[in-house]
């Protein structure tokens, strides 16, 4: 190694054992992760092929669904229109705890807070759907009344309100709860590797702290939060059981926040009608597995695109 | 300052994670230790009970089937594992239709299910069967209609207002079908909000096959585990039914009656007589159910009798069976299978899912025709 003359013979660093396992047992987790993926979608494939030429009676035991797409259209509805609703309520605030712990908190409250926030993600979501249904949604109730007298006008909020306000719009405010965490943890990080300089200059200029944020830390962090976003509406399209326990569904599209007949998920929908089907029925239910498949693979596909397009997204 | 802010709280965030993983992993071993522990420290007191004579029964068997039977799945393991201590017996509640799919591929040895074999399921082969399985009726319970409405302590329906309500067609407390049939109550022009199973289940099969039966002008569907009308709530579970109906004023919903607790619940028109749900009236409508003769010996299938003239029987009542091979690949298996089969259906074993899971025991014809089917098994 140390014989010095000019000739640039290369160096090769001597193959260690550890290179060889480390390098083969990272080409085989990543190999495992791939095949695991392609074994989902085979399996959803071909379980779904006998669905899409179902009777009537074979959808569901009523019969009153002429084909499978009549089935899952209203169900795929159902599971967009709620995992938006929840954005909906989700984005403003984590994007405001988020940049409460980056920016405006003393240290020891943003650490606290933040652990707090944290601490949200790791409640299991059956907690979550016993909550809705004994806690959150008699209390939030007598809200919907309220909004039903004074905005019954607008459609969202027409109609008879739920007796036990187990609607769409509960759901929408539970699964929120459930991906603040995610979106706030990634957007916090985001934040906080605003270039220091970037916000120093601001101030400088004479800024106000809201204005520095609005100058250099929204820009910079841009794509990262719509990142995060996008995963937090990946859990939220396919969260099960909270919904499953909180709705009180049914197999419709409708734009209605407060009625007690609500559009159903995908994945609530499988959660309640597995366990009693048999035969076909079956099929049926793996194939709308297929059509959420195609949905959540869609939503990833269009964040990666965003964020790629935008440049930024770092270590996210 | 900034990466002290973000490391530790990433740290805190992974801890919780793995501490989560840690806690789940505890919990199901606890969960595991004590289903092992019902099964091996009975062998105190048990020779005597000898409810099924020969000599003690080993091995394992694994069912899957039907949540209702859930329960009084539970105190049969108890009891057969105390007589039979070289005996284990599983059940997964995991649904009358993934019980049955489990039963014929194989996979189980007995399934627990709300509805029979269907003709489709019986014209196939079964896994673990020399021929073809058989249905033995096991486990009898009332469907109770429960009820909010303040200041209403006693309601009386019929089926075809029943079928009014929960198509959607009566919407008021105080529409006069009702008050037709109540005259004695102060009933509130509130909405009716009628909730239902949303999730498929045994027990909307029951009711909505006593509406159609009953009422069949009123009701038009056939039975089915979906609920066919979109008016009104959808619960998942009894103990979502149960939820919603105490929570919402004016809520009417059906649940079976052992989960009914303290809610009010509905007299059921019969004759001219109203009757609740019990024990009683479910076993004596058991007793007096039509035995479906088109099927081969002991698959035993009956009919209940959705329109009973004699207030003795509630109409709404679901009988659940138990399948099991009427002759196994596997002899040993037949023989555990018999004996657990003739446990249950005796009338210790009916009495001992009637005190766990407030069943209505067999009696009667029906006991005597579920044990003459249990005691063929091979």
């Amino acid at each position: 190694m140390t014989a010095s003359t000019a000739a640039p013979a290369r160096l090769r660093a001597p193959r260690r054992p550890g290179d060889t396992i480390f390098s083969g047992a990272a080409l085989v987790g990543g190999l495992v992760i791939l095949a695991a993926l392609a074994a989902v979608a085979v399996f959803l494939i071909a379980q779904s092929i006998p669905a899409f030429s179902a009777e009537p009676r074979q959808i569901t035991s009523t019969g009153e669904y002429a084909n499978f797409w009549a089935y899952v259209v209203p169900l795929a509805f159902g599971t967009i229109w709620a995992a938006l609703l929840a954005l909906v309520f989700a984005v403003p605030f984590s994007i405001a705890i988020a940049l409460f712990t980056s920016h405006y908190a003393p240290r020891r409250i943003a650490r606290g807070l933040g652990s707090a926030v944290d601490l949200l993600a790791a409640v299991p979501s059956v907690v979550y759907g016993a909550w809705g249904i004994y806690v959150f949604a008699p209390f939030v109730r007598p809200f919907y009344v309220f909004l039903n007298d004074a905005l019954g006008w607008i459609p969202l909020f027409s109609g008879n309100v739920s007796a036990s306000g187990r609607t769409i719009l509960t759901v929408a405010m539970v699964l929120a709860v459930m991906i603040i965490p995610i979106v706030t943890a990634l957007s916090r990080e985001i934040f906080l590797q605003t270039p220091r300089l970037n916000e120093e200059a601001a101030l400088a200029l004479g800024a106000t702290r809201w204005e520095m944020i609005q100058m250099a830390v929204l820009p910079f962090g841009k794509a990262g939060v719509v990142s995060a976003i996008m995963l937090g509406l990946g859990r939220a399209l396919g969260e099960t059981l909270a919904v499953a326990m909180i709705l009180s569904p049914s197999v419709i599209v409708g734009f209605f926040l407060l009625r007690t007949e609500n559009p159903t998920t995908v994945a609530a929908n499988i959660a309640l009608q597995f366990p009693e089907s048999y035969g076909v029925t079956l099929n049926v239910l793996i194939a709308t597995g297929l059509i959420l498949f195609v949905i959540t693979f869609a939503v990833n596909a269009a964040s990666r695109a965003i964020v790629g397009r935008r440049g930024g997204g770092k270590g996210v | 300052m900034r990466a002290l802010h973000s490391d530790p709280r990433r740290i805190t965030l992974k801890h919780l994670r793995s501490g989560l993983v840690i806690g789940t992993a505890l919990t199901a071993m606890i969960a595991l230790t004590s289903c092992a522990s019902n099964e091996a420290p009975a062998s105190g007191g048990s020779g005597s009970a000898g409810a099924s004579g020969g000599a003690a029964i080993t091995g394992t068997l694994n069912g899957v089937g039907s949540s209702a039977q859930s329960n009084a799945q539970t105190a049969w393991t108890k009891g057969f594992q105390e007589t039979n201590t070289g005996a284990t017996i599983n059940y997964d509640p995991a649904g009358s239709g993934a019980g049955r799919e489990a039963f014929i591929s194989g996979g189980a040895d007995f399934a627990g299910s709300d509805s029979a074999l269907k003709s489709e399921e019986l014209s196939g082969s079964f896994g673990a069967c020399d021929g073809k399985g058989i249905d033995i009726p096991v486990y009898v319970s009332p469907i109770a209609l429960v009820y909010n409405l303040d200041g209403v302590d006693t309601l009386n329906l019929d089926a075809s207002t029943l079928a009014k309500i929960f198509s959607g067609k009566i919407t008021k407390w105080n529409d006069s079908a009702i008050t037709a049939l109540n005259p004695d109550a102060k009933l509130p022009s509130s909405t009716i909000t009628p909730v239902y199973r949303s999730d498929s289940s045994g027990t909307t099969t029951n009711f909505t096959d006593y509406l159609h039966t009953a009422a069949p002008s009123d009701w038009s569907n056939e039975p089915g585990d979906a609920f066919p009308y979109k008016t009104g709530e959808g619960a998942a579970k009894g103990s979502g039914i149960v939820a919603a109906v105490t929570a919402g004023a004016g809520s009417i919903g059906y649940v079976d009656n052992s989960s009914a607790g303290d809610l009010s619940v509905a007299g059921v028109q019969v004759g001219s007589d109203y009757v609740k749900p019990s024990a009683e009236v479910a076993s004596a409508a058991a007793e007096a159910a039509e035995v479906d003769t088109t099927r081969e010996d002991n698959d035993t299938v009956v009919t209940i009798d959705r329109k009973p003239t004699e207030a003795t029987q509630y109409p709404i009542t679901l009988v659940s069976y138990l399948i099991t091979c009427q002759t196994y690949k596997d002899s040993a298996k037949g023989t555990e299978v018999a004996a657990y089969a003739k446990y249950i259906t005796s009338t210790e074993g009916q009495q001992a899912a009637a005190d766990s899971a407030k069943s209505a025991p067999l009696t009667g014809t029906i006991a005597s025709a579920a044990q003459a089917a249990a005691a063929t098994i091979k």
